[in-house]
């Protein structure tokens, strides 16, 4: 009896609280950048593609909803031809993020995908890349990369020297 | 036998191996590069160091390269001392001060042994600040890709290229840090073996550059173990597919075959399967002078219902590129004797006798080991590197064996290969070879002659006799060619595993029963002989084990009286037989129902033309030119109606109310009735475990357990995924679902064990490091030994070749890139492949008064053709080349007498 009495204040109590439930859609929580929602392939700062299609994040997926094709520009450059997130699939863990060495791949602070037929769900390249660099302003892959490419060649990565002249007999 | 301790506990090890031979054997993992168990040691990486110790007291010890350490009775060393552990890591932190940032776009990522030997060493953190030195890469060719910055300097590539596969055109140059593996200017690779720079490589210096068309990591390939299908040799591969394609093709180990490596037409001829020219719909011609349409399978099905009525009088021709399943079907639905081999008459007559001499003689047939064994060679009228190039690659090394004494009595181990090499001064063992024209072996030949095909046969009766002591046999041919006789059978006589070898390829019966005469002869000398015939396609023996009918028993039966079809597997007769007596035999039938994998001139003509899978998309059984029977599998499902030819064949037999149409579900049904309906095919169903095997009631899976994307490949049409299909011809799965061990060995799909994630995995799948597979090689040897008095010897030895005054003696010239029918089909094959030609030694162009590239009209009874010369080293007088395989429409069979003029104006 005292017990049941005892919830009843309880519950009368929390009317007084401060309301941690909010009003989506017409209010809006703010996520932290970290937060893992709809996955987008960002730009270096170049504005070239940073995906060079290394398939590591499909092989990170644990639920491998993540499908891509490389092929090579004409720049040297590689690139994915296609690249496919079934987000019907994805759990949003965040592992193809940490799996891929060129932070093309991210996850941003969005959730907002519902979708009434699931197909809809299924992203492609067109899909999922952006204009930018995302969380990571700074990186450019190729420039770190000893692959050539048209614009930096042999020895113009960081920290490279000049190519080697093979034919030199200086010690 | 020697007992080694190993971290204080002991092992047996073979005696006079080096450590780290012997504790890969054992299990253990010790990182090393430079290191290669076909190429041996050379101490060049300082990568495999362990610890030994002098006895039990010694608590120091000394660090040693166990490569370059023999395995001595009571030898103590440890593994996993701290500071061999150390000095491990920090070797690999050496070798990547240099390396490039470049995993995620390079195509050695994820089976490289770099990587896996740098996580195995435990160097995580790049500590080195300064610049990293850079290289420019040059172009190799179509075929390898070339990305220097890579490099770890180990060697190999040179070791394997110079040393091993006797390549000129790859050398190191340069000095100190700055040593460069390439070539002295841009330009394709010249050897053979080039492509096996690729897995010979630890790093992705060198790659497959058909590969990077449509790269793939390795992880995402769907594996299956396959035969190659472009020579005789049925070296052993691994293909893989990726989204329907065939995307590369690696070397399979088989310790009696390939070994290690495999030719580059075997890697790089795979395109065919993904070339536009496949077939890839059942078609049918309504009427003789109608179009092609389309049609369903069930459509296509349904039309042939109408002609092959009970009674309807069908004939078969079977295919040596054709598995021996496909064959057999279809030599059980027309009837034996109604089944003709797809093989002209006079090269079906070649192949028999083949056949007689490995299944007659005393002589067992030569497998590749054997090959690589031998002490002396004999090679009669074959260019080995271009008519079965693997076994080129054998020979090679069989001409160490006999200086190999050298370093023995120097006391230096076989793996030492730097000093054996110093040792041995570049001295070779015996090779003798009598060709038509130069080949390419003759630069370790210690015999040479060229002479036509009937004196290269006399050539041979004459060794034979010389072996025998003169007993019986062909009188020494004179001169030149006698010394070399001598030579060569003195050369034999003093070898403990002499070896001969001759072939189709020059297109003369009397070569192929003198190199028998000879094998003969040592036989009965007391030797372990081995005899080698090089057969032209993939199932050439096994075809001619099957039936000795040819093309022309099939014209004169379609000549002979009425008969309504002709059913032609996966052959174009056009290649075989003359134009117009093809397109005539066609003429005859009321329909002709064709199946192959690609277009060619007689599917053009076809009635009925249904698609066939290609050796990538089925299963089926080839008998190499050692009459080893060996399964291959098919790596991924075809497309749409594209069908096993066993299985059109089951179907039509079912159509014609064959009890076999029914009966056949799945092809060991097929392979079960063709070991009981023929004794010489009896062992073929032990060749590979059957469809019902398990282990632990587990599929093999064809995928590996980190294949990615299975939920998004097919995304875009289904979100649904569709269901694995399930394989009812074999134990394979379509998914990575399954047996994740180690499978038997004839299942062998792909090498990966953890930590290993290159192909050097393979030490984990052989009973020893360089020895069999475990748990026996693969494939069944059909053809029995058989004895010294064999009637099959007897024989005309043919007169002396004489050259005439105005004719010429055509004979076939091989080339590695273009004999092959199938791997023409592939652009890159087909761009390495030379025109037609017509080829004339120095002192015929003479006569002719032409040079290279003039035009010359070449004239055969009833065929004239229009042919640039080509200036071919080494023809005798009287005789010209013609390159096989690559002529245009329209077949010359050689040998031949034609006559030549030089086109005037031309
Ligand atoms: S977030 Fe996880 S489940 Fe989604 S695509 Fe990335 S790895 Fe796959
Ligand atoms: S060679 Fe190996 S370690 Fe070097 S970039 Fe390629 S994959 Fe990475
Ligand atoms: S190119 Fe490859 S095989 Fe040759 S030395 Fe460099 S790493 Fe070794
Ligand atoms: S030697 Fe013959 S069987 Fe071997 S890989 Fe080359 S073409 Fe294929
Ligand atoms: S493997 Fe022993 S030193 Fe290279």
């Amino acid at each position: 009896m005292i017990s049941i009495i005892r919830t009843i204040w309880k519950v009368f109590l929390h009317q007084f609280r401060k309301r941690v439930t909010i009003q989506y859609p017409e209010e809006r929580a703010s996520l932290a950048p970290r937060w893992r929602g709809r996955i987008i392939l960002s730009r270096d700062p170049d504005g070239g593609e940073r995906c060079v299609a290394c398939y590591l994040c499909a092989a990170a997926c644990p639920v491998d909803c993540i499908s891509l094709q490389a092929t090579e520009d004409e720049n040297g450059r590689r690139y994915p031809e296609f690249f496919r997130i079934n987000f019907s699939r994805c759990i949003f863990c965040g592992f193809c993020e940490e799996a891929c060495p060129t932070y093309a791949i991210q996850l941003t602070p969005d959730f907002e995908m519902a979708e009434y037929n699931r197909r809809n769900l299924v992203y492609e390249k067109e899909d999922l890349l952006i204009s930018g660099p995302g969380k990571y302003p700074e990186y450019n892959f190729y420039r770190i990369a000893g692959l050539a490419i048209s614009g930096k060649d042999k020895g113009e990565a960081e920290n490279e020297s000049a190519p080697v002249d093979v034919k030199g007999l200086m010690p | 036998m020697a007992t080694i301790f190993i971290d204080n506990a002991p092992y047996t090890v073979k005696d006079g191996q080096n450590l780290l031979h012997a504790c890969l054997s054992l299990g253990f993992n010790i990182p090393y590069f430079c290191w290669h168990p076909a190429l041996h040691s050379v101490g060049a990486c300082r990568q495999c160091a362990v610890k030994q110790f002098r006895d039990e007291q010694d608590t120091r010890g000394k660090i040693v390269m166990s490569c370059m350490t023999p395995a001595a009775e009571g030898t103590r060393i440890s593994i996993d001392d701290p500071d061999v552990k150390r000095f491990r890591r920090s070797v690999i932190e050496w070798l990547m001060t240099n390396h490039p940032h470049d995993c995620p776009v390079c195509d050695e990522g994820g089976e490289c042994h770099l990587q896996d030997m740098t996580v195995m060493t435990g160097h995580d953190y790049r500590r080195f600040r300064f610049r990293k030195r850079t290289y420019r890469n040059q172009h190799l060719g179509p075929l390898v890709n070339h990305e220097m910055n890579r490099c770890i300097q180990c060697y190999r590539c040179v070791r394997f290229y110079r040393d091993y596969a006797g390549g000129r055109d790859l050398d190191v140059f340069a000095s100190h840090n700055h040593v460069f593996f390439g070539r002295h200017a841009d330009g394709v690779l010249d050897n053979e073996f080039s492509g096996n720079l690729v897995e010979v490589c630890p790093t992705g210096v060198f790659t497959d550059k058909t590969f990077k068309e449509h790269s793939t990591r390795k992880w995402d390939l769907q594996t299956a173990p396959t035969v190659c299908v472009h020579c005789g040799l049925g070296c052993n591969t691994i293909a893989g597919e990726r989204y329907g394609s065939l995307r590369r093709i690696l070397n399979r180990y088989n310790h009696e075959v390939n070994g290690y490596f495999i030719c580059d037409r075997g890697r790089f001829g795979y395109g065919f399967v993904n070339s536009g020219e496949r077939i890839r719909t059942p078609m049918v011609r309504r009427s003789k002078a109608g179009k092609m349409e389309p049609i369903s399978k069930e459509d296509v099905l349904k039309h042939l219902e109408g002609m092959l009525y009970f009674g309807a009088r069908v004939i078969g021709i079977g295919s040596p590129r054709a598995s021996l399943e496909s064959n057999f079907s279809l030599m059980t639905l027309v009837g034996r004797e109604h089944f003709f081999a797809g093989i002209p008459e006079q090269e079906q007559g070649l192949i028999g006798r083949i056949v007689d001499m490995l299944s007659e003689g005393p002589a067992p047939a030569a497998s590749l080991k054997d090959a690589e064994e031998a002490d002396a060679v004999l090679v009669l009228g074959e260019d080995i590197a271009n008519s079965a190039p693997r076994l080129s690659l054998s020979l090679r090394q069989a001409a160490l064996n006999k200086p190999m004494e050298i370093a023995r009595k120097m006391r230096i181990p076989e793996w030492s290969d730097a000093a054996v090499r110093t040792a041995l001064q570049g001295q070779r063992g015996p090779l003798f070879l009598a060709t038509t024209a130069v080949t390419k072996l003759e630069e370790i030949a210690s015999g040479v002659v060229h002479a036509a095909p009937d004196d290269i046969a006399r050539m041979g009766f004459g060794v034979a006799r010389e072996i025998e002591g003169g007993a019986r046999g062909a009188a020494l041919p004179a001169g030149e060619m006698s010394s070399f006789a001598r030579a060569a059978a003195d050369a034999l006589k003093n070898a403990e595993r002499p070896l001969v070898v001759a072939g189709t390829g020059c297109g003369s019966e009397a070569v192929i029963r003198a190199a028998a005469q000879a094998a003969r002869a040592l036989c009965s000398a007391g030797k372990e002989a081995r005899l080698l015939y090089i057969v032209p396609e993939c199932n050439t023996l096994g075809l001619g084990l099957m039936t000795r009918k040819h093309l022309g028993d099939a014209f004169r039966a379609a000549g002979a009286g009425p008969a309504d079809i002709v059913i032609i597997l996966e052959n174009d007769l056009f290649r075989r037989a003359d134009e117009t007596q093809v397109k005539e035999f066609f003429r005859g039938f009321r329909q002709v129902i064709v199946v192959d994998q690609v277009r060619t001139g007689t599917t053009r003509v076809a009635d009925v033309l249904l698609p066939a899978c290609t050796f990538a998309e089925s299963q089926g059984t080839y008998v190499s030119s050692e009459g080893r029977a060996q399964r291959s599998f098919k790596v991924y499902l075809p497309e749409g109606d594209i069908r096993e030819s066993w299985r059109w064949m089951a179907d039509m037999a079912e159509i014609a109310g064959r009890p076999e149409g029914k009966a056949w579900r799945n092809i060991d049904h097929v392979v079960k009735a063709l070991a009981e309906a023929m004794p010489v095919f009896e062992g073929i169903g032990h060749a590979a475990p059957q469809a019902g095997f398990r282990v632990n009631g587990l599929r093999i899976p064809r995928q590996s357990h980190r294949a990615s994307g299975r939920t998004a490949v097919s995304a875009d049409m289904d979100v649904h995924e569709p269901k694995p299909p399930v394989d009812s011809d074999s134990a394979f799965s379509f998914s990575m679902e399954g047996y994740e061990g180690m499978p038997p060995p004839a299942l062998i799909q792909r090498y990966w064990s953890p930590g290993w994630n290159s192909v050097q995995a393979l030490n984990k799948f052989q009973e020893e490091v360089a020895g069999p597979l475990r748990g026996g090689d693969p494939g069944v040897r059909l053809l029995a030994q058989g004895s010294l008095e064999s009637p099959a010897y007897s024989g005309e030895i043919p007169p002396p070749f004489a050259a005439r005054e105005d004719s010429w003696l055509l004979v076939p010239l091989y080339h590695i890139f273009g004999s092959d029918e199938l791997s023409t089909f592939s652009p890159v094959i087909a761009g390495l492949a030379p025109g037609p030609y017509i080829g004339i030694g120095e002192a015929d162009m003479k006569r002719l008064g032409i040079s290279e590239g003039d035009a010359v009209v070449v004239t055969l009874p009833g065929l004239s053709r229009v042919l640039p010369v080509k200036k071919i080293a080494g023809l005798p007088q009287g005789i010209a080349g013609m390159p096989a395989g690559l002529m245009p429409a329209g077949w010359i069979g050689l040998p031949a007498w034609a006559e030549m003029v030089k086109k005037n104006g031309g």
